[in-house]
């Protein structure tokens, strides 16, 4: 339809395009300018060329940062394309009660990060249940150490990335599961198909195009992760600050005592090219799979 | 596991009877179903209900005995989380931030939706770039600059610095504008015979019929900006003006490693939330499919 005043559409447009303009596409073009420059919070900065750059090459907290950051995707992302799905399996029947379950499954999805987080570095310290529980069940004999070992908090900090994610793509992958016919199932069953040879037969396949929108929507989260680790670690990122991500770090660099700007910057465009590359990658992958 | 599961009843001694074999069946296959059920359930619910308890323990009973509950409740800690940090003032200062947010997002991108739906007009094509781009742009990714452009605009320690980076997120328009291209366009052509503009069209016509979009756009604001942490955490310099998020983590962080304390003010932080969610259940996973599917 053609507006009745030339000027109007603009009308319309103007408070979002404001909002959109002023906090997200100039703060992205000048992201880009000050990567070239050696600004602090202090203000001024010249351009430096391209120095942030090989300051980050050489910079040992940002190979430990980017380290962590593609480990949590790797571990995080395929637990979070199969997990959801065994679970969304689970609660597609409508059996009795079945609501109730669907529902509260989804309750982690709404709480926030630093209550999950507080929630399980609670469960997880030494004297916590996680431990109590192992050490009753002579799994262990000391308590492990969940907050303080790097690694082990690095683990604990996907177990929780993937506990509150479960709920959510749980549903999406419910929507998923609508679309795969009925029929498919009853003919294998009529064939002697078991459980396990339908899911991998029919679902799967149902819900191939689901599962990569999934790993994309997990990675590009994962690929964010901080509230994690800043609660879990409270705020340390760990013995050393070892198990730190790459927007702890963004965070620390650029709005800490140091206010680095310019090379928080630099660091900052490092991550968006990781997360396009990503999403590069599942574009291409979805193509290949409408070629078939 | 049909297989297996049917050979291990012909095995069982007292061979079901033709009728009840189906049942019996099926009251097995049920058994598995909510034993599962309630695993997930322990695992998923759990750790909210330990925290609960906890809560609600007394300085006097251990909180380290596997029984989650204490023989008499008390609400004492929550009374100390209260005496420890601002709490009322930081649960007000959510409650405006994420009100805000989502009455912001519904007008604005049901305004911005609409056009991008309906009108045709030069530079749309621009239009749709812009919203496009504020999706894929992750907000991590321009964190600092967005702190640097807050300051020059004197935002820094205010809630509306922390409301007005997404006062309109590149999603709520895709979802407003989704919603005005399902409905059928005749309506509002009959109504532009009848000589109605077109604000008239838009607010009389087009917005009420788009009403369950609106719902799903303004809860996803409202819990965005109740559990966000990390932009009040970079925006709000002084305790006295934090969110619920980054005081309570303040607290924990600051004050007490008192666990009776702490759970007491993730609870704090947690319910209202929760109960938002289980009355608005529908709201939500219709949502999920809308954000997660179309976005």
């Amino acid at each position: 339809m053609k507006p009745q005043y030339k000027w109007l559409p603009w009308l319309f447009l103007a408070p979002a395009l404001v909002v959109a303009l002023t906090f997200t596409i100039s703060p992205f073009l000048n992201t880009i300018v000050l990567s070239f420059t050696n600004s602090t919070t202090l203000g001024g900065g010249s351009f430096n060329g391209v120095d942030n750059y090989i300051a980050l090459a050489n910079s040992p907290q940002f190979w430990i940062s980017t380290r962590n950051t593609v480990l949590y995707v790797i571990v995080v992302v395929p637990l979070l394309m199969v997990l959801p799905l065994l679970l969304a399996v689970l609660v597609e029947r409508n059996i009795p009660g079945i609501g109730f379950f669907r529902s509260v499954f989804y309750s982690p999805v709404v709480a926030s990060m630093v209550v999950v987080g507080l929630i399980w570095t609670w469960l997880l310290s030494s004297d916590g249940a996680v431990n109590g529980l192992l050490q009753s069940l002579r799994v262990i004999q000391e308590p492990l150490p969940f907050l303080t070992d790097t690694t082990l908090l690095l683990l604990s900090c996907m177990m929780v990335t993937v506990w509150k994610g479960l709920g959510y793509y749980m549903v999406i992958y419910l929507a998923a599961l609508g679309n795969v016919p009925k029929e498919l199932h009853e003919a294998a069953q009529v064939d002697g198909a078991g459980g396990a040879r339908r899911f991998w037969s029919i679902t799967m396949p149902g819900v191939r195009p689901t599962m990569l929108l999934v790993g994309l929507l997990g990675s590009i989260a994962a690929m964010k992760v901080f509230a994690e680790i800043f609660v879990i670690s409270n705020g340390t990122a760990g013995p050393g600050g070892q198990a730190r991500s790459l927007v702890y770090t963004i965070r620390e660099v650029g709005l800490g005592l140091s206010g680095e700007i310019g090379y928080a910057s630099a660091m900052s465009l490092a991550l968006f090219l990781l997360t396009i590359g990503f999403s590069i990658l599942y574009l291409r992958s979805q193509r290949t799979d409408q070629m078939r | 596991m049909s297989t297996t599961l049917s050979r291990r009843i012909t095995a069982r001694p007292p061979a079901p009877k033709r009728r009840s074999g189906g049942t019996r069946r099926k009251a097995i296959e049920y058994t598995i179903r909510y034993a599962l059920l309630a695993f997930v359930f322990v695992l998923l619910v759990g750790p909210f209900i330990w925290q609960f308890g906890t809560s609600i323990k007394g300085s006097s009973e251990s909180i380290y005995t596997a029984n989650p509950f204490p023989t008499s409740p008390t609400f004492e800690n929550y009374g100390m989380v209260a005496d420890t940090i601002p709490v009322f003032r930081y649960l007000g200062n959510s409650l405006i931030v994420a009100t805000s947010s989502a009455l912001l997002n519904c007008v604005l991108a049901s305004l911005a939706g609409y056009v991008l739906a309906r009108m045709r007009f030069r530079g749309s094509t621009l239009a749709d770039v812009i919203f496009l781009a504020t999706i894929i742009i992750p907000f991590e990714v321009i964190m600092v600059s967005v702190f640097l452009t807050s300051r020059s605009l004197g935002l820094v320690d205010s809630l509306l610095g922390v409301i007005l980076p997404t006062a309109v997120t590149g999603l709520s328009v895709l979802i407003m504008r989704t919603a005005f291209l399902a409905l059928p366009r005749e309506i509002e052509e009959a109504a532009m015979i009848d000589g109605a503009s077109d604000w008239q069209r838009f607010i009389r016509v087009a917005l009420p019929s788009v009403q369950g979009s609106l719902v799903v756009v303004a809860i996803f604001a409202f819990v965005f900006a109740w559990d966000d942490f990390l932009w009040p955490l970079v925006i709000l310099k002084d305790p006295a003006n934090y969110t619920l998020t980054v005081g309570i983590q303040y607290l924990s962080g600051t004050f007490t490693s008192n666990q009776r304390v702490v759970a007491a003010g993730t609870m704090i932080a947690v319910i209202p939330l929760l109960v938002l969610f289980f009355s608005l259940q529908r709201w939500f996973f219709h949502g999920v499919g809308e954000g997660g599917l179309k976005g």
